[in-house]
């Protein structure tokens, strides 16, 4: 991909409508499990994956809808898995937040936090002694995820072995319902890559344009050999930490100043501005849009749930003996 | 036949995939410089550039690296340096390596390996002796392996390097220099299949690991009380070799469980309701096991040994199944 401006905002309207669609079939009680809505942070993912290619790796987040789309995600497949249905993305074992696509290089959204850093870091081994490529790895996670140890002991891997992985830290400032500033020692979490000793960026996570040449920066240098990198977006959570979050521990009025500054009405105005984007454009884009979410959703609806005899298979490639 | 440690016999198993698959690589604490902390990796010291990496204290990464590295084409053998240390990063290989393939929907393979010592030895108190693989049989997702001697030792290494599962695999510290014969030529040892150690027709004995050696030394000191006992070594835990057990006390219709791990919920308990669910007709008396006692293991030698069990509560095992016929 390069960087198409018109494609870095289909994108992003492709991320938003898909999780804007996923809250409503939450809320009609058509998706089991849990949504975690990824809107308000969709520049973050577009503008990183706008610099990747097909064979290089990601990893991803509970939070993951957007990573995946932007990864070139079949949303068919994603919303048969939202589902629970046998034509979902994991067959229905994996569910909203643990959506993978190991063909796509999507080695995992992931349930705990801070978990895919580790996967991302080994990825980077294999990448460096075995494929000897110049693959990379984008590494996604939240503020949450950077007190955890596994931030710690993979930035300090990555940096030893100079490993080709960018470290994405999607700062949306709420751990579930921690807010960032009283759980975590630093202002800027992009401060912590100094003990490290790898290059250290805070980045606008509503700015995609931003967001893509920091993510370039990092890349080139990863694929050439000159290690990671710890990139900050700095955005902001404008949903709950789930569908359904009773949002207690923040205000109405805090929630509305952030809408003001979401990505996709912000970066509207720009390719407006310089007259790439017109009204009928638009309406041309999102119509094309929500017709291919209702057309994912149709899919999901018409597709069968897997038999429960399913439930015992996947576990090893070879399943003879193993007593489920 | 040739005879080599059981040390010498995982080292061989490793340096001839390495030299095969160049996918292959390994990594953990103390291994590139030193050739592991048992000497586990001494015959590939010097060789191998690159492939065998000394890491940081950081078991999180060490493990859960492990998955990354497999899904981008490699195949890690990961040292965990002490079983006890498993739980250090035990969210990386529970939550991520156990569940990863299952998760997806099957994509995909996970060739890894996670290996090291466990076992009690020489007074390394509570942070340095578990055994601790009925963890790892009750949680769904990897293959357990316990080997005993260095021929099987050999045989289930080379198998775990060919697996595209996970594979989990326990050395037993007093086993390592532990010497038995180990052919020249290749040769594989399936998972799932038992071993009988030893021949009997009065009680089987079910073991793992050092009791394996234990229960042989117990069978031996009852062979002249007149008593005939068969020996069953499991070898692997997942899967575990149901049928042989069932077909030896189908002959003997008595039977002792013995491992190191604590007998409280140990693998034992698995193994004892599987044979009273499977074979309870041929049974002539209440099945006995041996295990640790339910504490962490002290220090003192003499604390140690009440705790551990051994050869003694073999025996005692045994004839208390023999009294209560």
């Amino acid at each position: 991909m390069g960087m198409d401006l018109l494609s870095l905002y289909e994108t992003m309207v492709k991320i938003r409508l898909f999780d804007t669609k996923a809250e409503e079939l939450f809320l009609e009680g058509k998706i089991p499990g849990f949504i975690h809505s990824y809107v308000g942070e969709e520049a973050i993912a577009t503008g990183v994956s706008a610099n990747l290619r097909p064979d290089d790796y990601i990893t991803s987040t509970h939070r993951g809808h957007g990573h995946m789309i932007a990864k070139g995600a079949d949303v068919k497949k994603m919303m048969a898995e939202l589902y629970g249905k046998k034509t979902g993305y994991c067959k229905g074992k994996g569910g909203s937040m643990h959506i993978m696509d190991f063909s796509l290089g999507v080695l995992g959204a992931n349930g705990v936090v801070g978990g895919g850093i580790p996967i991302a870091v080994g990825a980077g081994m294999s990448i460096k002694l075995v494929k000897k490529s110049d693959q990379v790895v984008v590494c996604y996670f939240g503020d949450g995820a950077s007190n955890r140890g596994t931030f710690h002991e993979g930035l300090n891997w990555a940096s030893v072995y100079k490993l080709p992985v960018i470290f994405v830290c999607e700062n949306n400032m709420y751990a579930s319902t921690a807010y960032m500033p009283e759980t975590t020692s630093v202002q800027d979490i992009s401060s912590r890559a100094v003990a490290y000793n790898m290059p250290g960026i805070a980045v606008d996570g509503n700015d995609v344009l931003a967001v893509y040449e920091a993510a370039k920066e990092a890349i080139e240098r990863a694929r050439k050999g000159e290690g990671p990198t710890l990139i900050e977006a700095k955005t902001y959570r404008l949903k709950g930490h789930f569908v359904g979050d009773p949002e207690l521990y923040r205000s109405k009025e805090e929630v509305k100043k952030f809408w003001e500054k979401e990505p996709i009405g912000r970066f509207e105005k720009l390719l407006f501005e310089k007259g790439i984007l017109t009204e009928i454009k638009k309406k041309e884009i999102w119509d094309k849009i929500k017709n291919e979410i209702e057309e994912a959703v149709k899919f999901a609806e018409k597709s069968e749930f897997p038999p429960p005899e399913d439930a015992l298979t996947d576990m090893f490639i070879d399943d003879r003996k193993y007593d489920y | 036949m040739r005879e080599i440690t059981f040390s010498e016999a995982i080292c061989e198993a490793i340096r001839e995939e390495m030299e095969k698959n160049p996918a292959i690589f390994t990594y953990g604490e103390d291994i590139a410089k030193q050739g592991g902390i048992f000497g586990t990796y001494k015959c590939i010291l010097g060789k191998f550039k690159e492939k065998v990496i000394d890491t940081p204290i950081s078991e999180e990464v060490i493990y859960g690296s492990a998955v990354g590295a497999a899904l981008a084409g490699g195949r890690p053998i990961v040292e965990f340096h002490f079983a006890d240390f498993l739980f250090t990063g035990m969210c990386s290989i529970v939550n991520q390596i156990m569940k990863i393939r299952y998760m997806s929907g099957g994509q995909g393979k996970l060739p890894i390996i996670l290996r090291g010592p466990d076992g009690v030895a020489r007074s390394a108190a509570a942070h340095h002796s578990q055994s601790i693989e009925t963890v790892f049989m009750h949680i769904p997702g990897i293959k357990v392996v316990i080997p005993s001697t260095p021929y099987d030792a050999k045989g289930l290494m080379k198998t775990a390097l060919r697996s595209d599962d996970p594979v989990i695999f326990f050395e037993h510290k007093r086993l390592y220099k532990t010497k038995g014969p180990v052919p020249e030529e290749e040769y594989l040892i399936p998972f799932g299949e038992a071993d009988i150690k030893r021949e009997g027709d009065d009680v089987t004995v079910i073991a793992t690991s050092r009791m394996v050696l234990e229960s042989l030394e117990a069978a031996k000191e009852l062979e002249e009380e007149g008593i005939s006992v068969e020996v069953i070594d499991l070898r692997t835990l997942v899967p575990w070799d149901k049928e042989t057990v069932v077909k030896s006390i189908k002959k003997t219709h008595k039977a002792v469980i013995a491992h190191e791990t604590w007998k409280r919920a140990g693998w034992g308990a698995e193994v004892a309701s599987t044979i009273y669910e499977e074979a309870f007709e041929y049974l002539d008396a209440p099945i006995k096991r041996v295990g640790a006692k339910n504490v962490p293991h002290p220090f003192s030698p003499p604390l140690e040994e009440a705790v551990v069990p051994d050869k003694r509560d073999v025996v005692n095992a045994i004839k208390e199944v023999l009294e209560n016929v």
